[in-house]
């Protein structure tokens, strides 16, 4: 069956409770209405209110009282309402969550997840837009995924839910109920898994490698549809963050020689950043590039304004990526 | 629903050789790093005796989420001071770390003291969550944590209460008001004197304690180990303890702190006053307690020697235990 990726994340969940009864699932609403995005719609009626249930609207303690959950024996899921708002827990993600293992020398551990909605075209404006990507991947000891569709989202989700360490589920808000068939996959009912730690080569070419992750895979896409019959191009989904799949990127950029990284969050700092450094650092890469690594990120202003018009100018479209990658493809 | 006298006399009186042990071993440590042999501890002095009562209800398959104060408390939780010493060289034995956290940052996974951070209240929230872990799965066990006065203006503190009553979790929190955090006050703290009354804001029973008072805490702890394993929810137990060393060894309290202030103090040290309970009632006497001495201070002798002459970690495990490795168990016991 075809499915939209929020479908695919709500089954992912649904199939996963019922493998495993120590999975519980909490956040602000996500209870009895099912999230707000309906993510978890249906699944405190179907396993009750005790592994299904509303939290106080304190993001701390959601993180907080999970990593406690996880050491007590459970796995929690944790629904962090949109990514905007994690912030208040970031302490107890980055001090505590990562750190568990590594503090106690591997004799506490911390299996949980941390799902939560992210990124902008959604009319989202400053609050409700954010690409919060790189706080969390720059930290070791957490995992960091972004789907792109939905059969990549039930796959991942599932192998999050069952890694033993703490992983960070970032959900592309934008694309949850698109009905593309870029995104709108053909999902099998029964529960699989995605191997976390994996970027995938999603389409093949010789000229120019396209590097994403999330929703905008959809605008690289699209855009070399539009640049089909000009440059062939190879689109690599990352799909985990931490811990990087660097291989299969460089593997892709020393056949093309041309690198392209795109991505909703701002460029300074951003992942882009550390793409562009595992390329250039790596010799066989470095020397077989045949132009400087470009980035393609939204400006830097603190976050997505709200005006359709701002909102436009703010994020990297199928458009902006055209150009960046004949600007890339024809340099000399 | 008190004990009978003579299971809180049997019961003290392990209390203060554990407390007595603890104060020794606490004093050893700021010798050692004098003679710079490390160079961090954070001190327990004043704290002993409260910590060691409440502990001691706890049963083995019961939770303990201590701070950098709770020497007594994971000594009385099962840790030894050889396990002190060895996080204290930072010596890859360390049960607590393996030499990776500064010292009094306890931990030990088959004891079930939770490993903890620097971070001021972050614990808190840990504890409630494992009491809903374990209530969830069914588990008839009890969750009690350790915290200042400072961690009560964090907001994990407030969090902790509030989901801790929302679900009637088997949390005892315990605040050790030394009336200081390094060198804020109380007053600069907070508006109230008495930190107990926080409870009734989130539906909870609190109840504030002076640190002398052995009995009262006794039963106090007692009464709220048993609420919580009958399932009536968490209590919040204040203990108002001197502070009787700095707050760490990079600090020097009397910089900011008077001399009559500090004499003060130390009338109020509930280890004198738990010796003096047991003296009044024969439990104690010079000679006991001389005998006592002498164990306290051999052991702590061998515990230091074993901890000092052990390895320390290899540098090439630095990596290690980031992520779990592949195809080994899950870490956590439940
Ligand atoms: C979040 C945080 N802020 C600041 C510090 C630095 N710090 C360490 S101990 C301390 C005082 C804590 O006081 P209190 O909670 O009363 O405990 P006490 O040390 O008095 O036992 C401070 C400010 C910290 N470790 N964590």
């Amino acid at each position: 069956m075809q499915q939209t990726l929020l479908e695919a994340v709500h089954d992912a969940l649904e199939l996963e409770m019922a493998r495993d009864t120590r999975i519980v699932v909490f956040g602000e609403d996500v209870g009895k209405k099912g999230g707000v995005f309906l993510a978890t719609h249906g699944l405190q009626e179907r396993f009750g209110n005790t592994r299904v249930f509303n939290t106080p609207l304190a993001e701390s303690s959601i993180v907080g009282c999970a990593i406690g959950m996880a050491l007590g024996g459970l796995i929690p899921v944790a629904e962090i309402q949109f990514a905007d708002f994690i912030h208040p827990a970031f302490n107890q993600i980055v001090s505590e969550a990562a750190r568990m293992r590594y503090r106690s020398n591997g004799t506490f551990g911390v299996p949980m997840v941390i799902r939560t909605p992210y990124g902008g075209g959604v009319h989202g404006g400053l609050h409700h837009s954010q690409s919060i990507e790189v706080f969390y991947a720059h930290v070791p000891g957490l995992k960091v995924v972004v789907p792109r569709d939905s059969y990549t989202a039930k796959g991942l989700l599932a192998s999050a839910i069952r890694d033993p360490d703490p992983v960070i589920f970032l959900e592309p808000k934008k694309i949850y109920r698109a009905k593309d068939p870029f995104i709108y996959k053909e999902v099998c009912k029964d529960a699989y898994t995605l191997p976390l730690g994996n970027a995938e080569v999603i389409q093949e070419g010789a000229d120019v490698t396209v590097i994403a992750y999330g929703a905008m895979l959809f605008e690289c896409w699209k855009a070399t549809q539009t640049l089909a019959k000009e440059i062939s191009i190879e689109i690599i989904d990352l799909q985990t963050l931490r811990p990087l799949d660097a291989t299969t990127v460089l593997q892709s950029v020393q056949k093309t020689g041309r690198a392209l990284v795109v991505h909703e969050d701002n460029m300074f700092c951003g992942y882009g950043a550390e793409i562009a450094a595992e390329i250039s650092e790596d010799p066989d890469t470095f020397t077989s590039l045949a132009a400087p690594i470009v980035r393609l990120a939204a400006p830097e202003v603190p976050a997505a304004p709200y005006s359709k018009a701002l909102e436009e100018a703010f994020m990297p479209n199928a458009e902006k990526i055209v150009r960046a990658i004949k600007e890339l493809a024809y340099w000399k | 629903m008190s004990e009978k006298d003579a299971d809180l006399l049997t019961r003290l009186e392990r209390i203060f050789r554990i407390s007595l042990g603890a104060r020794r071993l606490d004093e050893r440590l700021w010798v050692l790093v004098r003679a710079g042999k490390g160079p961090f501890i954070i001190s327990g002095q004043g704290h002993e005796v409260p910590q060691g009562i409440i502990t001691s209800f706890l049963q083995p398959t019961d939770w303990l989420v201590p701070y950098y104060r709770s020497t007594c408390a994971v000594l009385t939780k099962g840790m030894t001071p050889t396990d002190v010493m060895l996080h204290f060289f930072a010596r890859a034995g360390d049960p607590s770390s393996g030499g990776r956290q500064m010292p009094s940052h306890f931990g030990d996974a088959e004891k079930r003291i939770v490993s903890g951070s620097s971070v001021i209240a972050t614990q808190l929230l840990h504890a409630v969550g494992i009491a809903h872990a374990r209530t969830l799965l069914g588990a008839q066990e009890i969750v009690v944590v350790f915290f200042g006065d400072g961690a009560t203006s964090e907001g994990d503190f407030h969090e902790a209460l509030n989901w801790a009553g929302i679900h009637k979790l088997p949390v005892v929190f315990v605040c050790e008001n030394n009336g200081y955090a390094i060198s804020v006050t109380q007053r600069e703290q907070m508006a109230i004197r008495n930190i107990a009354n926080r409870a009734r804001g989130y539906g909870i029973y609190g109840v504030s304690l002076d640190g002398t008072d052995v009995e009262g805490i006794a039963h106090e702890a007692q009464k709220a180990c048993k609420r919580a394993r009958e399932g009536e929810g968490p209590t919040l137990i204040e203990v108002r303890v001197p502070r009787l060393a700095a707050h760490s060894s990079d600090d020097d309290q009397r910089k900011y702190r008077s001399d009559h202030e500090l004499s003060k103090e130390a009338l109020r040290d509930p280890l004198a006053a738990l010796e003096r309970f047991l003296r009044v009632r024969g439990i104690v006497n010079d000679a006991t307690e001389a005998a006592l001495e002498q164990e306290i201070a051999s052991g702590l002798l061998a515990a230091e020697q074993e901890a000092e002459q052990s390895p320390t970690p290899d540098p090439a495990t630095i990596g290690e235990n980031v992520y779990l490795k592949e195809g080994s168990d899950a870490a956590n016991a439940s």
